[in-house]
């Protein structure tokens, strides 16, 4: 069992779950908005907000956008610590994986924080 | 060498094949500190080749097994000069330890009862040869050697035994008593020299195919123990005593297992005739190895051999159909699609009689003991020295070597040794400490290798004697022809002594090896040489033109050979089981 | 013909370098790689290669050849090297080199004996062996005859990236062959030892282990069948 570097305690199975899991609702999200084109070829600016009006539409977004996180979250931290390894870096390897992930992490909660401000506010 | 670094064990296993772990196994599992000395990682050693099984009356097959059938079948392939003790040892305490094996994991084949399968093997019989055919080989398909390896490697593993893998021992050390008091080896990777102490030292470094040129041995069996055994000045037994596989991939010497004819193959000649039903009207392909074998040269040497020179025969198994073939023979079908270019399910594999097992080796009593003789030819100890699996010679197989009894052997000694150790350590085995110049002793060869400046190179002069020993001391040997083999020998010896070793570099040096291998594949050759000729009868794997009865008058004893003056003596074989009558020679026919 | 070794000797070189040999071939047989590297070596006994059975069963000689891994014993000159070609013979990837083509498998052993490679049931033995049907038996077919050569895990762009973390296909392979056996009661423990990031879930099937494995068996499968188990002890 490898404890050395784990990622924030889940186990790998969580991890592979989560995965899937959170790729299968961004299919879902995806073909939901294609089909909303398809079905509203000359959609306007009005008829696509229209869409958000409606709750249900909104919790499906934010659902999707969180599983956009974690997705990200746990690509990111798979890319960094298969590429920012000390075979490849050297002893620094660690100091640029740990800044490396502390900006993927900004940046998903800069995305979430705004993807959540543009769905519920005003 | 100064400043020599020396590592302490209370038990050094030289060897890492099936019977080096089995004794390292027993003792790691009663917690002393154990070493195994292996110059490949322990999974490459050769017993990883065997394939068709393990030998043992395990009353699957048959709920009426008996080990004693076994045993009888045993005493008669080994031509009556195996010993009657040891025989009886392993036959016995052969199921005890299949069974220990298979609860460690061994991937066994199955009958539909859940048991483990076995399958007939050459020289099997029931009810002391008056049964018929017995099935009695257990298999873990055709790959019992690999699957044992490694269960025992695992075995090893789960216990904490300690490994040096890819280290080579040179020669061992002996002290002011004549005690063997530990090795010196090389740890290959590093080139470093290193004194490896301990109470007691067990050789299982298998065997020397390679003094043939055509074998079915892998490139490591160059008989290093027995070489160091003869440097040290210890006898060897029976040193004569070859076995040639009847069926060695023609041109690749690869080995294609015994179970192939278990399973129903036969052994066909250029006239498609099944021709051993002419020379064993019972057993057919079924016989021992060396009639076999003899068989198939005859038929060779008399025009009904195949090929546009006529000169090996076939193997026919396309009958058995493609499921058996797949199901009992897969690594069989690999190795001939591979070596012979042949699919055996369509078309019959070429097959040439092959040199495959040394019978011989250094003589050993049933815990595993090296032996000597004193000067009145009564055995003794040496002290601190043993011997197990195809390195010693206990002996089991005599003049001839059953189909899956090596597996067997390799076991049931390889425990032995290693509870006969455990007993000994418990109470308080200790041996005088070597002298430096013990040590300097040793180490002797190593150093004048070091420093050779000319020579021949190993390569030609290894060849050459591949070629001696093959053209020389073959399945069938004459008199005359082995003087003359015995004399290129020894214009041999010197040019050998005076080989020429190129690279002295450290790291991973494996000129350096082979150069140090040489040496011993010689040793064992010129054993070989003069105890064949020294044998004067056929008996078993050693088959002369010269003399071609069994003489029991003068030869139903072992040989042994004396290193320091080159002699053939003699040894009792031991006609003294303990729990069964002694099984009185007969004559042997299949 | 020409043969193209990779030679490094720490001893003495800085670097290593491509050495071209000119190896003289019979033409009337199709030879082993193993064979060439023997006769290259009579030329010159300073190239070094480890070797055993030279007949596939030891794992011994795994290298990579004209770019693929590979046994050289059963990998015929045919196979790798078109007529008028050139034969090239590199350490396997991926793993330190010692010399020439020997390579450092020690972090290969490691991972190996991680995934604790022998049987557990710490029930007493019956007198006899523990029974075990034909059909459970046939489960350990594909994964049993693994030879440790390297070919797969050396091949694995996880295990080169993660040698120390990720356990690598031939150790997978082998933890599969425990969990498969009916014989073992030691499941739960062994796939707790598995349910990390890396160990198992390093694994992308990328099936480079498959393409190359000399015995023919399927490391990805048997990942496929760990990675189902943990589904399911884990639901």
């Amino acid at each position: 069992m490898v404890t050395n570097v784990t990622n924030l305690g889940r186990s790998g199975l969580y991890d592979w779950i989560v995965q899937r899991f959170s790729a299968v609702i961004l299919a879902a999200y995806s073909l939901c908005i294609l089909a909303s084109f398809v079905m509203n070829p000359d959609m306007n600016f009005e008829q696509w907000s229209s869409i958000f009006e409606n709750n249900a539409m909104r919790f499906f977004s934010i659902i999707t956008l969180l599983a956009l996180c974690a997705h990200a979250w746990i690509g990111m931290w798979t890319i960094s610590t298969d590429y920012m390894t000390s075979l490849q870096l050297g002893s620094s390897a660690t100091f640029f994986r740990i800044m490396f992930q502390a900006g993927c992490v900004l940046l998903i909660a800069v995305y979430l924080l705004w993807g959540i401000q543009i769905f519920w506010g005003n | 060498m100064t400043g020599m670094r020396t590592l302490s064990f209370d038990a050094v296993i030289v060897g890492g094949g099936g019977a080096g772990m089995r004794a390292a196994l027993q003792l790691a599992q009663s917690g002393y500190n154990t070493a195994v000395i292996t110059k490949v990682f322990p999974t490459r050693s050769h017993t990883v080749s065997a394939q068709g099984g393990i030998t043992c009356a395990i009353a699957s097959s048959d709920p009426n097994d008996d080990w004693r059938w076994h045993m009888y079948d045993t005493v008669k392939g080994s031509d009556y000069i195996g010993d009657q003790d040891a025989i009886e040892y392993m036959c016995s305490e052969g199921p005890q330890t299949v069974f220990e094996l298979e609860h460690m994991g061994l991937p066994f084949s199955r009958t539909e009862s859940g048991r483990i399968y076995q399958r007939p093997f050459g020289g099997q019989s029931k009810d002391f040869g008056k049964g018929g055919q017995a099935a009695r080989t257990c298999a873990a398909a055709d790959r019992t050697g690999h699957a044992l390896l490694h269960t025992l490697y695992q075995g090893n593993l789960k216990n904490n035994t300690a490994f040096l893998n890819e280290w080579y021992a040179t020669d061992m050390v002996k002290n002011q008593d004549g005690a063997i008091v530990g090795v010196i080896a090389i740890c290959i990777e590093t080139g470093e020299t290193v004194f490896v102490k301990s109470k007691a030292t067990v050789f299982a470094t298998g065997g020397a195919g390679r003094i043939y040129a055509s074998t079915t041995n892998a490139l490591i069996n160059t008989g290093d123990g027995v070489g160091m055994a003869l440097r040290a000045g210890f006898p060897v037994q029976d040193i004569e005593m070859w076995q040639f596989h009847p069926t060695g991939i023609y041109g690749a010497g690869t080995l294609v297992t015994e179970g192939c004819r278990g399973e129903g193959g036969y052994l066909i000649n250029k006239d498609g005739e099944r021709f051993m039903e002419r020379y064993a009207p019972n057993a057919k392909d079924l016989a021992g190895r060396d009639v076999v074998a003899r068989s198939m040269v005859l038929e060779i040497l008399e025009g009904r051999g195949c090929g546009e020179n006529g000169d090996h025969v076939m193997l026919k198994l396309d009958h058995l159909g493609e499921e058996v073939l797949n199901s009992k023979l897969p690594g069989i079908l690999e190795l001939s699609r591979t070596f012979a270019h042949v699919d055996p399910i369509k078309d019959p594999i070429p097959v040439v009689p092959t040199c495959h097992y040394m019978m011989g080796g250094i003589p050993t009593n049933v815990n595993g003991q090296a032996l000597t003789q004193d000067e009145k030819g009564n055995d003794q100890v040496i002290p601190g020295l043993f011997a197990v699996g195809e390195v010693a010679c206990v002996s089991v197989h005599g003049a001839n070597r059953l189909g899956g009894n090596s597996l067997l052997d390799l076991v049931v000694f390889g425990r032995a040794a290693g509870k006969h150790i455990e007993e000994m350590l418990s109470q308080g085995m200790e041996q005088r400490e070597a002298s430096a110049t013990d040590i300097e002793q040793a180490q002797n060869r190593l150093s004048r290798l070091n420093e050779s400046k000319s020579g021949e190179s190993v390569s030609e002069l290894r060849a050459e004697l591949q070629d001696i020993m093959q053209n020389h001391f073959g399945v069938f040997r004459r008199g005359d022809f082995m003087q003359d083999g015995i004399k290129k020998l020894s214009a041999l010896r010197e040019r050998i002594a005076n080989v020429h070793l190129e690279d002295k570099s450290q790291t991973f040096n494996t000129a350096r090896i082979e150069a140090l291998e040489l040496e011993n594949l010689f040793e064992v050759a010129e054993a070989t040489a003069i105890a064949a000729e020294g044998r004067n009868e056929s008996r078993g794997a050693h088959a002369r033109d010269d003399f071609r009865e069994r003489d029991d008058e003068n030869w139903l004893c072992h040989s042994m050979y004396f290193p320091d003056d080159k002699r053939v003596g003699k040894r009792d074989v031991n006609f003294s089981p303990k729990t069964v009558d002694t099984m009185e020679p007969q004559v042997r026919s299949y | 013909m020409l043969v193209s070794i990779y030679r490094y000797n720490p001893d003495t070189d800085e670097k290593p370098i491509m050495q071209d040999v000119e190896v003289q071939l019979p033409e009337d047989k199709d030879l082993m790689v193993l064979d060439v590297l023997a006769l290259a070596k009579q030329q010159d006994p300073s190239v070094v290669y480890r070797r055993s059975c030279r007949e596939g069963v030891c794992g011994s000689d795994g290298m990579n050849i004209n770019g693929n891994n590979g046994l050289a014993c059963i990998t015929p000159m045919s196979s790798v090297v078109k007529p008028g070609g050139k034969l090239v013979l590199r350490p396997l990837p991926g793993l330190p080199v010692i010399r020439d083509l020997v390579v450092d498998m020690s972090i290969f052993y490691k991972q190996y004996e991680k995934i604790k490679p022998y049987l557990i049931n710490d029930t007493a033995p019956p007198a006899i062996e523990r029974l075990q049907s034909p059909e459970d038996r046939a489960k350990l077919d594909g994964l049993y005859e693994c030879i440790l050569c390297a070919c797969c895990s050396t091949n694995c762009p996880s295990f080169w990236w993660n040698p120390d973390k990720f356990i690598g296909p031939a150790g997978l392979l082998q933890a599969y062959r425990f969990l498969a056996d009916t014989r073992d009661t030691a499941d739960v423990e062994r796939l707790a030892g598995l349910d990390d990031p890396f160990s198992v879930f390093r694994c992308r099937g990328i099936m480079n282990c498959v393409a190359v494995c000399p015995k023919g068996l399927n490391p990805t499968r048997a990942i496929g069948h760990i990675r189902s188990m943990l589904i399911q002890q884990g639901t």
